[in-house]
């Protein structure tokens, strides 16, 4: 079930960052997130985390966040997936 | 009365149109695409008016004593004072659209969710500077003596009331859907968009014809 998790994420990095059409596609495992892109805030953080427990019917608890899993965009899907897989 | 800072395009026409804004952060970043929506309608021959809730923005009131029935209340003294003949609640501020006017909710929210998305962010940034805080141990702190969240400092009346407030059911609702692409309340930064703006006006003035 969790095939389309990396399809999204990548629609929710787009709407919570603002990114043009495509963009996010070039993302790859490596691309940093947290800490690397100054508009990605603890505010930014905090929606992106809502909307991702709200479109993949996850929840994510607050001592699950952490700054590993939110560096990179392989490291934020690992996690998703893995949630989705146990949900 | 206090009297209260609103933006308004006032030319004294038949429909006149109440918008109560989106609330704290979601309010700072879709600020311009209400006033972007407010230039459309005005343009389609409605009169519309944006106030300030007390405590915030404009408002020489502070904000750590105000509790959301003030905010209720300041509302529909607005609506009031403008002879508002209808109300536009976006995200937030539809869980204070005054009853006695007709209303429109856009992409209603429940409080409990935008509290819940306040505390994270408070945890996540409190995190970054070495303190651990809990939703748990927030919630009691906000209760007891009123907290800190995305910059607005909120009384504890002011939480324990908010907790529970949920938009009011029956009221003709314009989904995010209708507008098309995602919410801009969703972006990081403060952000417009020239098509959700037309097609939330267009929404809105189809509703008052």
């Amino acid at each position: 079930m969790s095939d389309d998790t990396d399809l999204l994420l990548r629609r929710i990095l787009t709407d919570v960052l603002g990114l043009k059409q495509n963009q996010a596609a070039e993302f790859d495992a490596d691309t940093g997130l947290f800490g690397h892109l100054p508009e990605l805030d603890s505010m930014a953080v905090a929606g992106l985390l809502t909307e991702i427990e709200d479109r993949l019917d996850i929840v994510i608890d607050d001592d699950e966040i952490d700054g590993d899993m939110l560096e990179t965009y392989g490291a934020l899907l690992a996690f998703a997936e893995a949630k989705r897989e146990k949900a | 009365m206090v009297e209260e800072y609103a933006l308004v395009f006032d030319r004294a026409r038949e429909k006149r149109l109440l918008i109560v804004p989106a609330l704290f952060d979601e309010g700072n970043r879709l600020r311009r695409f209400t006033v972007e929506v407010m230039r459309r309608l005005d343009g389609a021959g409605v009169d519309v008016f944006l106030p300030d809730y007390p405590g915030t923005n404009e408002s020489l009131q502070p904000l750590p004593t105000q509790e959301p029935d003030d905010w209720a209340d300041a509302m529909t003294a607005a609506g009031l004072e403008f002879g508002a003949t209808h109300v536009l609640g976006i995200r937030g501020g539809c869980l204070f659209t005054p009853s006695a006017l007709p209303s429109l909710h856009y992409a209603p929210v429940k409080a409990a969710s935008l509290l819940r998305q306040m505390l994270r962010a408070r945890i996540l940034s409190s995190r970054e500077i070495g303190r651990e805080e809990t939703r748990e141990g927030l919630m009691a702190l906000g209760l007891a003596l009123g907290i800190e969240l995305a910059g607005y400092q909120l009384g504890a009346e002011f939480v324990r009331q908010f907790d529970t407030l949920t938009p009011r059911e029956g009221v003709a609702q314009i989904a995010q859907d209708t507008v098309g692409g995602s919410g801009l309340w969703l972006r990081a930064e403060p952000s417009e968009s020239a098509e959700q703006a037309d097609a939330l006006a267009a929404a809105v003035a189809m509703a008052l014809a």
